[in-house]
């Protein structure tokens, strides 16, 4: 077909240069490489925390040790040595920044290099009369900025990072830490249970509704340190809170691991939704370097009307592993799905998600889009389950994927498993690629090949995308055509 | 305004125009009619800058600059607009902010400030009332869902938005039932102006006696075979190809 020999030519590489490729330079607090029972110990030490959560986490290091990595999504890459690993970084400071003054300038200075919108960087900086959005930035591994604490702590919210929350709130942590991804749940959530290093605690109490929407920075900066942070969200009845966390990493020629855990907890009527925009280092054209991401992300909608919605824009990483799941426990709770994985030059994913049906009249939701150019292999993975009890679960799940060109891949390995009659399950998957005639068309009206191909690809994604919160969704939309930019020529 | 040279084009090894001359002249609409298969859509094509249709031969020159020399979105930027024959849907595409983005690149280009939104829904409105097309139309993913008549306005409307020097019209009257003919026709003729060109390709005299030409050209196997004024539509109207396609008898 004509049309598949000029796709091939239209696609060719042009190449583009990762924009957020520095490195900042700021004194590191740096565990030896290598993981034993003493780094453990140490991290925990380090951060001043309690016996209960040191043994929480041998315990885990312990069945680390007796677990297998999975070998069974669709991903290839070189073993990780899992030794060659330093376990802990933290940026060094005195007795921990008491206000945004004792900030080192030069990560205000990286924040603005990542093109944090000038407003979030006001409210980094602290101006007054900044707008409404709270922005715990993680710094490596350690918090080092919480913003609008004070407003959010008014209405009983608690936003901060979780080695802070450990001493402030232990019961909580104590009480909901693990119960949603349990210690041994998966090799790399195990690991990330003996060794997590910072991450993101909140909960919003009984019937209050988070007024601003909570963001989060992730970056990745010292040489080849795995990034384990732990996040946990518990909205309490009658609560509603929606959560950013978006991402992106200077270049590097090491993978870099990464293992997070994020556990949602929403209590009856209570509602959470986390949205995430992933633009981690993906390595060079031929695959050089780039992030490794292996995460684990839970939530379970334990009350009754409960709902957790997860929207994901996947472009970055080299590798993605990543199954964010509900676990619909609570009668007519609600589970949803929103994705968009794009993969280009030599990228790989393996995502999708678990709904598990345990309540009456349980709904669950699924849109996934992925998206391959180059010799990206993308893979939809996805599970279904209904319970015996599930009486009048009702599932609904839409895979699109789109192809750029004739040397990528695209995958969708759904499972469902049923064992109850009244349940209702629809699944629609289609496979397209960007069509000769959409690109001229665009290109006919003055659109350049690029604009072209993030219109079109940003249309295939809308459903997804329109689920986004109004900050994100612009950055998100920029950032589809951006990742596409090495696959239009 | 277009110098079309000795054109020979090509499409996967196989060529289809073979030596074709034209002169378009800033002012002036041309009618290129000619049986199917005769390489109208490819001169349309070949004109716009489409991938995959090769040009072995000849020149064309556009506004004093060489045309060919210009890939399909420049050649849009600067003035040259392709009304679709059969116009391609984008779905999930929103097609106001198609038609901003691509008027502002336009603009841009020209050296014109760019649209704001408010802007450009006045320009749109206005254009839009013009060829009778309903708001909730604009609003919609491109082209999806739309009827063939509902298309080909669009094309139009896009086409007044974008404001272009020389509009190549391939089969617009097609699909098109009389009163959308009238309509779409109206907004052709609103276009037409002394610094700017039309080149209208079509099989039908239908829509001539609504967007009067000022020549009108028979291209048959890939060249011009006879020219003349509208009479020469009306001609064929009434007798067909044979006097100019012998196989077509």
């Amino acid at each position: 077909m004509a049309a598949t020999t000029e796709t091939q030519q239209a696609l060719k590489e042009i190449g583009g240069d990762y924009k957020h490729g520095f490195v900042t330079d700021i004194e590191m607090d740096v565990a030896p490489k290598g993981l034993n029972e003493d780094v453990v110990r140490m991290i925990s030490a380090k951060k001043g925390e309690p016996e209960w959560l040191l043994d929480w986490r041998l315990e885990a290091f312990r069945k680390w040790g007796k677990e297998e990595e999975p070998e069974w999504a669709k991903v290839h890459y070189p073993a990780i040595d899992f030794q060659d690993i330093h376990y802990y970084a933290a940026p060094k400071k005195k007795d921990g920044p008491k206000s945004l003054d004792e900030v080192d300038p030069e990560l205000l200075d990286t924040y603005a290099k990542l093109g944090i919108p000038i407003k979030e960087q006001e409210v980094l900086a602290g101006v007054m009369g900044s707008p409404n959005i709270a922005v715990d930035a993680v710094f490596d591994s350690v918090s080092v900025a919480t913003t609008y604490k004070k407003k959010l702590e008014e209405m009983g919210i608690i936003f901060g990072s979780f080695s802070e929350a450990v001493k402030t709130h232990p019961e909580l942590i104590r009480k909901y830490l693990g119960s949603v991804v349990p210690v041994s749940d998966n090799f790399y959530a195990t690991l990330n249970s003996a060794v997590f290093s910072d991450g993101t605690f909140v909960y919003v109490p009984k019937g209050v509704r988070c007024p601003m929407e909570l963001s989060t920075y992730f970056r990745i900066n010292t040489k080849e340190t795995g990034q384990f942070e732990r996040t946990l969200i518990i909205a309490d009845e009658g609560s509603y809170v929606s959560y950013l966390e978006g991402c992106t990493a200077p270049m590097r020629d090491e993978n870099q691991l990464h293992a997070a855990v994020v556990e949602l907890i929403a209590l009856d009527n209570a509602e959470i939704k986390y949205s995430t925009v992933q633009n981690w280092y993906p390595g060079d054209k031929n695959g050089k370097g780039g992030i490794y991401n292996f995460v684990t992300k839970r939530g379970a909608c334990r009350g009754v009307n409960s709902k957790i919605s997860w929207t994901q824009v996947e472009t970055g990483s080299a590798i993605t592993w990543k199954y964010p799941s509900c676990i619909l426990q609570g009668d007519n709770s609600q589970g949803e799905f929103y994705s968009v994985a794009i993969t280009n030059n030599m990228q790989q994913a393996d995502t999708g998600t678990k709904m598990i049906h345990i309540g009456k009249n349980t709904r669950s939701r699924i849109i996934s889009k992925g998206i391959s150019a180059g010799r990206g292999q993308n893979t939809y993975r996805g599970l279904v389950r209904v319970m015996a009890g599930a009486e009048n679960a009702r599932n609904y799940t839409q895979c699109d994927s789109l192809l750029m060109g004739d040397k990528c891949g695209a995958h969708t390995v759904p499972y469902i498993e049923v064992k109850n009659p009244s349940a209702q399950i629809e699944h629609e998957a289609t496979t397209s690629k960007i069509s000769e005639d959409q690109l001229f068309y665009c290109l006919q009206r003055g659109l350049t090949q690029e604009e072209a191909v993030s219109m079109i690809v940003n249309g295939f994604c809308k459903e997804v995308m329109q689920n986004l919160p109004m900050e994100f969704a612009v950055e998100a939309q920029k950032l589809l055509g951006i990742s596409l930019e090495g696959s239009v020529g | 305004m277009l110098e079309i040279k000795n054109l020979h084009a090509a499409v996967d090894g196989k060529e289809i125009l073979k030596g074709l001359d034209l002169t378009v002249k800033a002012g002036e609409v041309h009618a290129i009619m000619g049986p199917n298969g005769s390489g109208k859509s490819t001169l349309a094509y070949v004109l716009a800058g489409r991938a995959g249709y090769e040009v072995t031969e000849g020149s064309v020159a556009y506004d004093g600059k060489d045309l060919l020399e210009m890939s399909a979105d420049e050649r849009a930027r600067d003035g040259v607009f392709l009304g679709f024959q059969y116009p391609v849907e984008l779905p999930g595409v929103n097609g106001m902010t198609f038609l901003r983005t691509a008027a502002n690149a336009v603009r841009r280009h020209r050296g014109l400030p760019e649209l704001d939104g408010i802007d450009f829904l006045k320009l749109l409105r206005q254009k839009a009332s013009l060829l009778e097309m309903d708001d909730s139309l604009l609003k919609r993913a491109v082209n999806v869902g739309f009827s063939g008549g509902e298309k080909k306005r669009n094309e139009i409307a896009q086409m007044a938005v974008l404001d272009p020097t020389l509009m190549v019209l391939d089969e617009t009257d097609s699909g098109l039932d009389i009163d959308a003919l009238k309509v779409v026709s109206k907004g052709i003729n609103a276009l037409r102006g002394p610094d700017k060109a039309t080149v209208l390709v079509t099989h039908y005299q239908r829509l001539l006696s609504y967007v009067e030409p000022d020549f009108v050209h028979i291209l048959a196997r890939g060249k011009i075979v006879a020219s003349g004024g509208k009479e020469l539509a009306l001609e064929l109207e009434r007798d067909g190809y044979v006097n100019y396609v012998p196989e077509a008898a």
